[in-house]
């Protein structure tokens, strides 16, 4: 090989590379296009007036007094929609007969939470239209809300909708599990909340739409441009052809954006009604209420075991609170528990049942995770409860039962076949960053002590199935879409390329990541690459970002869209160099003949000879661009090891994370300072749900946790300095990548937990409901010391005293979270 | 987040301003740092037609010595206070206190008057000023008046400033030598209000606690003092054991609200918790 050839590839290896993010300056400046930045000629504002109430039938609602206040254009009522607006689509019917209730964008007759949208106003300005809001009157008549799900499921529940609480019943069984728990030495029961969470992106909500000539422009804070305007033409009976979708720069969505919004509909229906723009732009409190929320579910599992800690069976049986409506995706997302409750464990028989449960609250969809970091807690809590039973270290209890490194690929129980990885290395790698024996050695001598700062260390050796996902998969599991991804490069005639992508990124860094992959497939320079896409005309297809899927799946279709300008290139090479396309020699950026290195000819020059076009081949057509769609074979299966060190001060209940490392194995890496970034967020989240979040509804059915000051989100001053590695095995696709978007948050909310009851299982403390409060953890430690018998009644009775004042502070149904053993 | 609509005045005198006050009446009210106002006018739990900006009078700010006490302009802001070397020198307990209200933001934009005006009972600071017998310096159309710190705070949110009042400075007694202070802040997240805050002064003469002034953040409806644990500390001896004691008494004769962060029995006992932190560190032990 030449010198010349060895500084070509030298120049172009960019997989692994810690790069800058080519959009960070823009995005951090704020300097760019957000939704609530655009400005169109003549634009009104949108204003929602919501729903008070949990439950009540609408009896009348008068919007004439609005329409004459100062600056207002027009003010509808959901009747003024009512032959229009359709239904807001479920596209996930997980069992055949599954309820699927209709979900007006506006609601006309019943509301069925708080912040349902009754009515709105169209103004001059966004003020005008927050003002009128007050002369909007509107009659309800109260009915009975629906707060809890384990009292939902019962007979005498008044009813969300008139077919009753239950959307859906999901099983699933495999093996025996009679046997399995016939006789089992060790058998373990254990009931568990996962509370509901509020996806609290950067950039609110926002919504834009104008029409001109027939055609309809939406610009919207979305994760989902393609899936949303396939959505919009069935709600809206509006032809597809007609509608364009453009997702601008999007500050963030962890599944919050991948959804079809009211809000989105109705800008739609009013933008047809006035002819004229619109913008709606959510506040935070409005954002919390009526953004879909994740989570919520009660968990009862079982698990039989034999004596040396292996699993002889798992039941799993969840209540999955749907809120009042199916979204998007709603039912789905406790569905991929099915598949992930087995998580990285052998065993004999495994069930899983869900049902999922109409409120009256806020829809729940998917959250950072959707599904896994449920199933996620729930069996990784598991296995610290059946380690504490059977007095081993809960890695013995882990490794007793784990798919071990040379028997990849493993079909798992639940019917997943994971590719490859290496839970034994990641989680060598964990403890000996972590110090772990050292850190028992503290414990030990903190217990011993009597020390009231005592020491917790958790495990977590999750893994997760993300890069959603082989269409046919998809199919089985009767989702309504596929799970393919598509990508576009064009060859500019300077040489420099443009990437089409259908992934739209709202934070991930894509711009950055993609412009990587091209340069080393093409040869080309990282700064000629730009990246292209969240527009429906820019970009038609694409299946969009979600489930950890956009390198996996989009970046494969990258690849594959490489390939093909490759190969177009070959014959226009061939021709340019007078030779057989059989004696070229491809390294990246440059065809040569073979024999004869120093004849050849770049990509950039074969670029711009397709667009002058004077010398092509016969036959061959002028352009080397290319198209791909890739639908993957596979999920991909990212794992590692999680370790968090939890000091916990008895005293008060505060809960401190000394140190926490993660060890990831997400195959191969493109940009690792991406990698760290999106590993450090998702702990965040993780941790987030484990001590800080939860949505709070009270009594009535009124979210009392509506702005940040109650809904507590933690900053960096509240979180730990992470450690943060990987090992390596490689995916069984071409770029050997799995996903990492969501990986953080599914494994460190059990690892927390699971330190939090390490510290205080001496005490006789088995769980801590989520978020572990300090008031939680104490309340944990008071009740475990048996608080003497007036301390208690006096405990009781300022209990009893705050919830009759509408002050509960234990949440939803606490007292049944402390966990009983069997 | 869109607030009702409100007129706006800023003048550049104190004189001007109780003049827009007196005019502006019931629906007018004054802003500062607007850290708590606009929060509450966002929420459209407050609906003034009027705001007077008091960001533009001068003479509203900074801190000055006048001798046996420091006077600090009621705008002078949070981060100012963190940075003063007067409050360091006399004042401590401000200082540090202050550097625990919520984040650098909004410590430079926040004000010491604009916190106490507001009078709520989570924030850090009224307890403080409270537990440092502070005098607040309030002008209206009829003069200056001095009201102590113990008299300010009225009810939930609820000051004894007359609307044509404005908080113009505050008065605190330097602190002699001998005294230690610690303030003790508990919240859920370092953002957050505190759950519980307890502002402790320890002066030690020889080996025990010759005086304890203790003053209570979110243990009521507006911040108290821990009268009680105050009378068992003085005199005690400067151990922990005899502080530990004296805190159990913190929670006596408060009426600490419950919510999301806290019960109201969790918050007494967080209260003697720290209360007995915040004797052992104030008097350095």
């Amino acid at each position: 090989m030449t010198a010349q050839t060895d500084e070509a590839q030298a120049a172009t290896v960019e997989f692994g590379r810690a790069r800058l993010r080519k959009e960070d300056e823009r995005l951090i400046t704020g300097q760019t296009n957000w939704t609530d930045n655009i400005q169109l000629p003549g634009m009104l504002h949108i204003a929602f007036l919501r729903s008070p109430y949990a439950h009540a039938r609408i009896t009348s609602v008068d919007v004439s007094a609005a329409r004459t206040e100062p600056g207002v254009i027009a003010a509808y009522a959901g009747a003024d929609f009512a032959a229009e607006q359709g239904s807001l689509p479920c596209a996930w019917p997980v069992t055949p007969d599954i309820v699927i209730p209709a979900h007006p964008p506006m609601a006309t007759e019943e509301v069925r939470y708080v912040g349902e949208a009754v009515a709105c106003v169209v103004a001059r300005d966004r003020y005008a239209a927050a003002d009128a809001l007050a002369a909007i009157e509107v009659d309800y008549e109260e009915l009975p809300p629906v707060l809890d799900m384990r009292q939902a499921i019962q007979p005498d529940s008044p009813k969300v909708h008139e077919t009753g609480n239950e959307s859906f019943d999901f099983v699933f069984a495999n093996g025996d599990m009679d046997a399995a728990f016939r006789d089992a030495p060790v058998v373990i029961e254990r009931y568990y909340r996962q509370q509901r969470l509020i996806p609290a992106a950067m950039e609110p909500r926002a919504v834009v739409c104008s029409c001109v000539g027939g055609e309809f422009t939406l610009w919207s804070a979305t994760q989902i441009p393609h899936v949303l305007r396939v959505m919009l033409a069935l709600v809206t009976g509006i032809p597809e052809q007609n509608i364009r979708v453009i997702a601008p720069d999007v500050g963030g969505g962890f599944g919050s954006k991948l959804q079809v919004t009211a809000e989105e509909v109705l800008a739609m229906l009013i933008t047809r009604k006035l002819g004229r723009p619109v913008k709606w732009t959510e506040s935070r409190s409005e954002g919390n209420m009526t953004v879909h929320h994740g989570r919520d579910q009660w968990q009862t599992l079982r698990m039989a075991a034999d004596r040396d800690g292996r699993i002889r069976g798992f039941e799993v049986d969840l209540l999955a609170d749907m809120g009042a409506y199916l979204m998007l995706v709603t039912p789905g997302v406790p569905i991929l528990g099915a598949l992930m409750f087995p998580a990285i464990y052998k065993m004999d028989a495994y069930s899983f049942r869900c049902r999922g449960i109409f409120t009256t609250k806020m829809p729940t969809d998917a959250y950072r995770g959707a599904g896994r970091p449920e199933a996620t807690f729930g069996v990784e809590r598991m296995m610290d409860e059946l380690a504490a039973e059977l007095g081993l270290d809960p890695f013995e209890v882990r490794e007793r039962n784990w798919i071990k490194h040379e028997e990849f690929p493993f079909t798992t129980i639940a019917n997943l076949t994971y590719d490859s990885g290496n839970y034994e290395a990641a989680t060598a790698k964990a403890k000996e960053l972590f110090g772990y024996d050292e850190l028992r050695k503290e414990q030990e001598l903190r217990r011993a002590s009597g020390d009231p700062v005592q020491l917790g260390i958790g495990v977590s050796t999750f893994t997760e199935m993300c890069g959603l996902a082989p269409s046919r998969v998809l199919g089985a599991f009767a989702y309504g879409a596929g799970g393919w991804e598509h990508a576009s490069i064009r060859m500019l005639p300077t040489g420099k390329v443009e990437v089409v992508t259908g992934s739209s990124a709202h934070g991930q860094g894509h711009e950055t990541a993609w412009s990587q992959i091209v340069a080393d497939q093409l040869g080309v320079p990282f700064e000629d690459i730009r990246v292209l896409h969240g527009d429906t005309q820019i970009s038609p297809k694409g299946m969009d970002t979600y489930g950890s899927r956009s390198l996996a799946v989009g970046g494969m279709a990258l690849v594959s869209a490489c390939d093909k300008v490759v190969e177009k290139s070959k014959v226009i090479a061939a021709g340019l160099l007078e030779a057989s396309a059989d004696d070229l020699e491809w390294t990246p950026g440059r065809f040569s003949v073979r024999g004869d290195p120093d004849k050849g000819v770049t990509i950039a020059e074969i670029a711009l000879a397709t667009f002058a076009a004077h010398n092509l081949p016969d036959g061959v057509e002028p352009s080397i661009d290319a198209d791909a769609t890739y639908d993957p074979d596979n999920f991909s299966f990212p794992h590692g090891t999680h370790l968090c060190a939890t000091e916990v001060d008895t005293e008060t209940g505060f809960v401190k994370i000394r140190s926490y490392v993660a060890v990831d194995d997400i195959g191969t890496v493109v940009n690792p300072m991406i990698v760290d970034g999106q590993v450090h967020g998702g702990l965040a989240q993780g941790i987030a749900q484990a001590l800080y979040e939860e949505a709070v509804y009270d009594d009535a059915g009124n979210l009392i946790t509506a702005t940040l000051a109650d809904y507590l989100i933690p900053s960096a001053s509240d979180l730990p300095s992470y450690v943060t590695d990987r090992t390596e095995s490689r995916a069984a696709n071409r770029l050997g990548v799995k996903g990492v978007g969501e990986a953080g948050t599914i494994a460190s909310t059990p690892a927390v937990v699971n330190a939090i009851v390490d510290a205080l299982r001496p005490l006789g403390i088995a769980d801590v409901a989520m978020p572990c409060t300090p008031e939680r953890v104490w309340r944990a430690i008071q009740d475990a010391r048996g608080a003497d018998q007036a301390s208690a009644a006096e405990q009781h009775a300022a209990r009893q005293s705050d919830q009759t004042q509408g002050n509960s502070p234990q949440g939803v149904g606490t007292p049944d979270q402390t966990g009983g053993a069997a | 987040v869109i607030p009702a609509k409100f007129d706006y005045v800023r003048p550049g005198s104190v004189d001007e301003a109780i003049r827009a006050l007196a005019d502006g009446g019931d629906d007018a009210k004054v802003i500062a740092g607007g850290q708590s106002l606009l929060p509450l006018l966002r929420l459209r739990l407050a609906y003034p037609e009027l705001l007077v900006d008091v960001g533009g009078i001068d003479e509203l700010r900074g801190v000055r010595d006048s001798g046996d006490a420091l006077i600090i302009g009621a705008r002078t802001t949070h981060y100012q206070l963190v940075h003063d070397p007067l409050v360091a020198e006399h004042a401590g307990l401000l200082a540090q206190a202050t550097s625990t209200v919520a984040d650098p933001a909004i410590r430079h934009r926040g004000t010491l008057g604009g916190a106490l005006a507001h009078g709520d009972p989570a924030g850090d600071l009224p307890a403080v000023i409270l537990a440092l017998d502070s005098t607040l310096i309030a002008r209206g159309p009829n003069g200056e008046r001095q009201i102590a710190a113990a008299d300010f705070f009225v009810d939930y949110l609820t000051s004894a400033l007359e609307p044509d009042e404005i908080l113009t400075a505050i008065r605190i007694p330097k602190l002699g030598p001998g005294w230690g202070y610690r303030y003790e802040k508990f919240h859920r997240t370092a953002q957050s209000w505190a759950t519980v805050g307890v502002a402790a002064l320890v002066r030690r003469s020889n080996g025990s606690v010759a005086e304890a002034r203790i003053g209570l953040t979110n243990m009521g409806t507006v911040p108290v003092r821990a009268t009680a644990a105050e009378q068992a500390a003085s005199g005690a001896e400067a151990s922990r054991a005899a502080l530990n004691e004296a805190a159990a008494r913190a929670d006596e004769g408060t009426e600490p609200p419950g919510d999301l962060h806290g019960a109201p029995d969790y918050r007494r006992h967080l209260a003697r918790v720290l209360t007995g932190r915040a004797l052992a560190a104030a008097a350095g032990v």
